[in-house]
């Protein structure tokens, strides 16, 4: 492995199926990765982490499926790929999904139970203040739109975020389980960089393992969060 | 007498602001938003893999095929779409009527589309909309129409076209022309921008910023004759950031497989080759109308102001 491939900008990519993918590429980068819309297999195939965005889940999984993304997303969860979700991208990620239609396919890997739109319709949506753990400085100004919450975390899930006082006081609403990240909130509306560099800092803490690990791979979930604490 | 939005009983604090309202229209990126008229049609838009429907009475090519005043749809009617399905429902209220508007928000619509393709009911003046909670989404021809309604408070921006034609020529002309405004202005200094924000009768800060931005300060989609895959693509290449869908998909021949396919080619917008695949066996687009041949009292684009 070359000593150039460590040092350079880990390369993130945003699926880029629906949804703000602008934004989060925006945020990468000012994150310090390099960034790139992802639409198909091949490009997949060539990043160091991805980022699934906000955007309707339905329309994503759809599109996912139609267009052969949806085995392939499977696959690279399973060999360790760092995956972050907001909003949508939590619904994604999740391993089970309530209030959905009946058929919605997610790529799964996160170890738990998502309810779709649990803080209401769009009048509901609001903007608050969430202390994420490991984040230094104030909390994350955390804006929520028609956002999914963790109804249930599996053992192996760390709970990062919830919401504080309000109707929905105590709800999840940022965990991460090995190298997969999710925050039902968007990061990438606020111009707060911090949740995409714990994701940047993860990715570049994956990547390096891999590459010492003489390429063998990480097993499925686990590692992450050992290297950021590292 | 400035606050037409209804006062919300029980407020959380931080909703309704212009980030949750503009960040909804963000969300909605690179989707498509169909119009349907019953709970069976909106499941099959969301089956499809629309980020969005808009819930309405007739279809811009019935309103104009029928005639008579067009006005919000029956509450019962958007409810019973509402409860269909779980991707969010939009709906539309005629021009200036802020009690439309009212009811719409307090019936849980997602956005609301203060629309030309309804009759409108105030000749001079729109809804004040940033006092209200549930976002707007306004029509536009050119950069100064689109600035005045962001003014009042549109969190989102669609060209307006000539809906219900399934002509997409006036969609092309006000996109080229928003786009080709917002060029314009970011090639002029601080001096010229006065004088441009007096030309385009838009607010002066609303002027400097699209001209350092080079874009809108919200999304903007397009609107207005789109009837086929490629219809939406040419949209995304000029520039559109999503596509609206009146009469095109049930007005046609297939709508689930159309819908379907316009779906897809508004993601991979600038590959020919997927939007030659999802293209083939659609059967018959809907009609069309030539909207050079339409009179001046049919052309809904000049209505609104």
């Amino acid at each position: 492995m070359s000593g150039a491939a460590l040092v350079s900008a880990p390369l993130v990519g945003v699926l880029a199926l629906q949804g703000d993918v602008r934004e989060h590429v925006a945020a990468l980068t000012a994150a310090g990765a390099r960034a790139q819309p992802v639409r198909r297999p091949a490009e997949l195939a060539e990043v160091d982490g991805l980022v699934v965005p906000g955007g309707e889940s339905t329309t994503m999984a759809k599109l996912a499926a139609r267009f052969g993304m949806l085995a392939p997303l499977r696959a690279a969860v399973r060999a360790g790929l760092p995956v972050y979700g907001s909003c949508a991208g939590m619904i994604m990620l999740a391993d089970t999904v309530l209030d959905a239609p009946a058929d919605q396919e997610t790529i799964g890997g996160l170890d738990v139970t998502v309810r779709r739109n649990a803080f209401g319709r769009q009048v509901d949506s609001f903007e608050t203040e969430v202390v994420i753990a490991g984040l230094d400085g104030p909390p994350v100004h955390a804006v929520f739109i028609r956002a999914p919450w963790v109804e249930e975390a599996g053992p192996g899930v760390e709970v990062l975020g919830r919401v504080e006082g309000g109707p929905a006081d105590g709800k999840i609403v940022a965990v991460r389980q090995g190298r997969l990240v999710a925050t039902s909130f968007h990061p990438e509306l606020t111009g707060d960089p911090r949740v995409h560099a714990l994701f940047v800092e993860l990715v570049r803490a994956a990547r390096a393992r891999d590459l010492s690990s003489d390429g063998a791979g990480a097993g499925v979930g686990g590692g992450g969060g050992e290297l950021l604490r590292e | 007498m400035t606050q037409h939005a209804s006062e919300s009983t029980e407020t959380t604090p931080g909703t309704g602001t212009q980030r949750v309202k503009r960040g909804m229209a963000e969300q909605l990126k690179g989707g498509v938003i169909m119009d349907v008229v019953t709970p069976e049609q909106a499941r099959i838009a969301e089956d499809a893999g629309a980020v969005a429907v808009m819930a309405l009475e007739r279809v811009p090519a019935d309103i104009r095929a029928q005639g008579g005043i067009a006005r919000m749809s029956d509450p019962d009617m958007i409810e019973s779409i509402i409860g269909a399905v779980s991707i969010p429902v939009m709906a539309k209220a005629r021009i200036g009527h802020f009690v439309e508007a009212q009811v719409l928000q307090a019936l849980g619509v997602d956005y609301i589309d203060e629309s030309e393709v309804l009759t409108p009911a105030d000749e001079a003046h729109h809804i004040a909309k940033s006092a209200f909670t549930v976002p707007f989404v306004c029509g536009a021809t050119d950069l100064g129409e689109a600035l005045r309604r962001i003014a009042e408070g549109a969190a989102m921006i669609r060209s307006k076209g000539e809906a219900g034609t399934g002509n997409v020529v006036e969609a092309t002309r006000h996109m080229r022309q928003i786009r080709g405004d917002i060029k314009r202005l970011s090639t002029l200094d601080e001096t010229e921008l006065f004088v441009a924000a007096k030309e385009l009768r838009a607010p002066h800060d609303l002027v400097v910023e699209v001209a350092r931005r080079g874009a809108l300060p919200v999304v903007l989609f397009t609107a207005g004759g789109i009837a086929t895959p490629a219809d939406a693509a040419m949209m995304m290449q000029l520039g559109a950031q999503g596509v609206f869908v009146g009469s095109g998909i049930f007005k046609s021949g297939d709508p689930a497989q159309r819908a379907a396919a316009i779906v897809q080619a508004t993601t991979f917008f600038d590959d020919p080759q997927v939007i030659a695949k999802v293209s083939r066996g659609l059967g018959e687009p809907m009609v069309g109308i030539n909207v050079s041949t339409l009179p001046e009292s049919e052309r809904y684009a000049t209505r609104g102001w």
